[in-house]
């Protein structure tokens, strides 16, 4: 086991490597970073002579790479162009609370998804069945950002309407409140709704298909032959293998939960990581947008990482391969 | 005469599928003694599985639905009997044998763990190690080697003729009176197959219990079984004791595959093939079910409009033929006691 | 063993029932899901209503009427006004238009796109396999919404073209591997090297015996991507750094009108369109599964 997640750890650092690669490659392309600044009439040839030789931006690409790559894991993730700022304590700031948005709202996306997959596998066809099947087809078929949207306005007229402040619309919390305070939950509310109701969808889908595909497996009429009570079959035998395949759905979904991220912290301007790349990027601060690419692969790939670790804790056949 | 400890009364069972409904078993009847072995013998499709799924209570009903029948265990009708006492029968007094291996255990719980757990089901009060101890003997019993350790490894760690050994294990764990063993050798090598055959008799000569042997393998019938039924389409078509059956069988279908069988002995072109396909179970035409196919109806009408009910030719051979008589004489090149042909 | 009249005649038609066409009997697997044909007939309908927009729109896009500004829903404005005066049910089929233009744009290339490199990595397999394959787990190692919002940003300006291609060369990675699948496995197939074995190229049998069999998965897998780009090209939009006003696009609908959220039929037609749109195709695309992938079966006989 040890030695499957040290290999795992090992493989993921050319991955890495890569994609920084392939990132740092692809903005870099789109043209001067510096042109901005250029544009800019506070700067002057001399000062943009400058940051140009301080970022070496008369050089090629690849070399370019290596002194990007060297400068952000050195240097607090390095300097933005626009602000000349580092960028390292900005995204350490909207990290924490996206983790809050993000973190919430997949556990109760999880929890409320396994629960009506299993329910809804059980009783096939039934009532129930066809209710959760078409909401997670509407959720499929809703965009995010029409739903926070919706939501949005749907509270923004309550408040006109009848002075009643249930969820905030906008922002992360009102001025001195904590983190973890009644009043952050006022506030992260509709965007934890908006990301639960669009998750939800795949995660119940997914785990309806998983448990109506191992209830009619072999093992499963094995276990039934050999007398067991049927609470006992789906509890023991159904629920924990088809629980396995909606590990990898999770971990796969991190990158989604991310886009996700963007467009509920862009409706309900909360200072996030979304919100901050949206920002960056439509500021054109490349080092910023560079950065932020590079530590959302890091959290992807250690997501990946943790999903293949659970993954062959609850399936012994893959410990040993 | 002792008492059959299970006796099936004109069992129907049908399944609702997109293109209408299937009549998997059509009207069978049969009984088994203790201690013996009947084997069932047909093609995919004939209904041979469907039959003892029944009467465990394994069919999904939906889409599956028993339209009658008896099956009388012990004085009791399984077919009628609520669904806790059916699962106090299941895995203890009636026990089943599957016929992959691989897809039939849990891959994500030990050996020990699943065979266990079919004692556990039945004796809650008997403590873990004493559970441990039993099933490790009954591992040993039935030739895994290496029990203690393997009790404790995963169905992927063992070999397809071990998983099967531990399969059999677990059905007699618990001194079952009848033995349901479906197509136990068919997922398996032809050099495995020999050696789950010989765990298979041991298994029935421990415990006595009264097998049932579903197979297409002729071969494994002519080994193991006493008598035998053989099905077509749903419906019995001959049955009898098995030396009986394999030297002078009575039904056309019976023959048929027989004939299939590739000779040793003999130098021959050709195999011989039943020409034509299994019907459809969805709205069979009236008639012999085995007539488009039968070299001996030759198109007559009484093949095409009745249906040949199971009848008597002799003591314990019943067939269902119009025109049996007429199969009097014939002798195929099989031979059930020697288990192999004889020289023609 | 007489074969009779009779059993030949019982043979030939067994031949007969097995040669019947696989097509007639996915068509008529398809037709049995009311539900995929009502959606598919509803999708044809909003399509087909885009594509002549300039027919059926009762005002022009940009038509500019400020007395009737602002307005909700009416008889004269179906779907209301913006601030400007433009009819947003006009609008919205012009966006209808964009958005139904760019999805089956993406839809196409990147089937095309990732049925060729899923065909060159599953036929060949080895290194060009694993180089390929190593590739597409790059690109799903990253956000997908964060990279395409960056390359719409830095290589997009706005323009619906280029953000269609952006967009299909982001797309075409799932089918990629799809197709990759269906080809690692029929490479082992028997009749794949009985062909190999009678001299058959290496093209021809990519196409005459190994591209049929992952027709199913390719038209399901097309069809979902239809209903992602056009969501995902709305999102886009809707951040501004998509496809960008004045161009009509139903996430640009949305993005003008979540200024005024009084004005609440801004944001509720488009965004309606939009769920109407993708959960049609969602149904198409569904039932087509089923049509044409019997592998995956509801009863288990």
């Amino acid at each position: 086991m040890f030695a499957f997640i040290v290999r795992r750890l090992l493989y993921s650092i050319p991955v890495l490597l890569a994609t920084s690669f392939l990132i740092f490659t692809a903005v870099s392309l789109s043209g001067d970073p510096a042109a901005r600044l250029k544009a800019n009439p506070r700067y002057d040839q001399k000062s943009i002579e400058v940051i140009e030789k301080k970022y070496k931006l008369d050089k090629p690409i690849p070399v370019r790479y290596f002194y990007w790559l060297k400068d952000v894991t050195t240097n607090k993730l390095g300097t933005s162009l626009n602000t000349n700022q580092p960028i390292w304590p900005d995204i350490k700031r909207v990290m924490s609370h996206t983790a809050q948005l993000i973190v919430t709202s997949s556990i109760i996306a999880i929890l409320i998804g396994i629960m009506v997959g299993v329910f809804s596998a059980i009783r096939q066809y039934s009532i129930f069945d066809y209710t959760a099947t078409s909401l997670s087809f509407l959720g499929f078929a809703m965009p995010t950002f029409w739903l926070a949207l919706l939501l949005q306005i749907l509270f923004v007229n309550i408040y006109l309407k009848w002075d009643l402040r249930i969820f905030y619309t906008s922002g992360l919390n009102n001025p001195d409140e904590g983190a973890f305070s009644l009043d952050r939950i006022q506030h992260l509310g509709l965007p934890v709704a908006t990301l639960v109701i669009i998750d939800f969808a795949l995660y119940s889908r997914f785990m309806r298909a998983s448990m109506l595909e191992v209830i009619n497996s072999d093992y499963v009429r094995t276990a039934r032959a050999k007398g067991l009570a049927e609470w006992r079959v789906i509890l023991h035998h159904v629920f924990r293998n088809a629980l396995i395949p909606l590990v990898t759905v999770v971990a796969l979904n991190v990158g989604g939960l991310l886009g996700g991220a963007i467009i509920t912290e862009s409706v309900f301007s909360i200072d996030g990581m979304g919100f901050y790349f949206r920002s960056k990027l439509a500021q054109l601060d490349i080092y910023a947008v560079m950065a932020w690419l590079l530590v959302t692969s890091v959290i992807i790939i250690l997501a990946n990482l943790l999903a293949d670790i659970i993954y062959g804790y609850l399936d012994p056949r893959i410990r040993y391969s | 005469m002792p008492e059959p400890v299970l006796l099936v009364r004109d069992l129907v069972v049908e399944f609702a599928t997109e293109d209408g409904i299937v009549k998997a078993v059509d009207g069978v009847n049969w009984e088994i003694y203790p201690g013996e072995v009947l084997g069932i013998v047909g093609e995919s499709g004939s209904g041979k599985s469907v039959s003892t799924l029944t009467l465990l209570g394994l069919i999904p009903q939906p889409p599956g639905r028993v339209l009658r029948g008896e099956a009388i265990f012990k004085g009791r009708d399984l077919l009628k009997m609520k669904k806790k006492d059916l699962r106090a029968i299941r895995g203890r007094e009636m026990a089943m044998i599957f016929q992959d291996p691989m897809t039939s255990l849990n891959p994500v719980l030990t050996i020990g763990n699943q065979l266990g757990e079919a004692v556990k089901t039945h004796f809650p009060d008997k403590k873990n190690d004493e559970v441990e101890a039993h099933v490790v003997r009954m591992m040993q019993a039935v030739g895994i080697p290496d029990s203690e350790r393997r009790y404790h490894q995963y169905p992927h760690e063992f070999s397809g003729g071990m998983r099967q050994r531990a399969m059999i294990a677990m059905a007699i764990s618990n001194d079952p009176a009848v033995l349901v063993a479906d197509e136990p050798t068919t997922a398996l090598d032809v050099t495995i197959q020999a050696q789950i055959l010989e765990v298979l008799k041991l298994a029935q000569e421990e415990t006595h219990a009264a097998t049932i042997l579903i197979t297409h393998d002729l071969g494994l019938i002519a080994e193991m079984a006493d008598r035998v039924i053989v099905m077509y389409a749903g419906k019995i078509v001959e049955s009898g004791d098995v030396n009986i059956i394999f030297a002078a069988p009575r039904h056309p279908y019976t023959i048929g595959l027989m004939d299939s069988l590739p000779r040793l002995t003999l130098d021959e072109d050709w195999l011989r093939p039943i020409p034509g396909q299994p019907p459809s179970l969805i709205n069979r035409p009236p008639g012999c079910p085995f007539h488009p196919r039968c070299f001996l109806s030759q198109g007559r009408v009484r093949c095409r409009t009745d249906e040949p009910p199971l009848g008597q030719i002799a003591p314990g051979h019943l067939t269902a033929c119009h025109f049996a008589e007429e199969l009097e004489g014939r002798t195929s090149h099989l031979s059930a006691a020697a288990g192999t042909e004889v020289a023609q | 063993m007489l074969a009779s009249a009779a059993a030949e005649e019982a043979f030939e038609y067994g031949l007969e029932i097995k040669a019947r066409s696989q097509w007639a009997y996915a068509r008529r697997r398809f037709l049995r899901h009311r539900l995929a044909v009502g959606s598919l007939l509803v999708v044809t309908a909003i399509f087909v209503c885009g594509a002549f927009a300039n027919h059926i729109a009762p005002y022009g896009f940009e038509d500019v009427d400020l007395i009737y500004g602002d307005q909700g829903p009416s008889a004269k404005h179906l779907f209301g006004t913006d601030e400007l005066g433009r009819d947003y049910f006009s609008r919205v089929i012009y966006g209808i238009r964009t958005s139904e233009t760019v999805g089956l744009f993406v839809a196409g290339l990147s089937t095309l796109i990732g049925v060729m490199i899923g065909v060159l990595a599953g036929y060949y397999g080895g290194w060009i396999d694993n180089l390929l394959m190593r590739l597409t787990d790059l690109v799903l190692t990253l956000p997908a919404l964060a990279i395409l919002l960056t390359f719409s940003a830095l290589y997009g300006s706005g323009n619906k073209w280029r953000i269609a291609l952006i967009l299909a060369l982001f797309f075409w990675t799932g089918l990629a591997r799809i197709v990759r699948g269906v080809f690692l496995s029929l490479r082992e197939k028997e009749y794949v090297e009985a062909a190999k074995a009678a001299g058959a190229g290496d093209l021809r049998i990519m196409l005459r015996h190994m591209l049929p069999n992952s027709i199913g998965p390719i038209v399901v897998n097309a069809t979902l991507t239809v209903a992602q780009a056009i969501l995902v090209e709305a999102a886009l939009a809707f951040l501004g750094l998509g496809i960008q006003p004045p161009t009509p696009a139903l996430g640009v609908l949305v993005f003008e009108g979540q200024d005024l959220p009084q004005d609440w039929w801004l944001t509720i037609f488009p965004g309606l369109t939009l769920v109407l749109i993708v959960l049609c195709v969602n149904f198409v695309g569904d039932g087509l599964r089923d049509a044409l992938d019997p592998t995956q079966r509801r009863v288990r006989a």
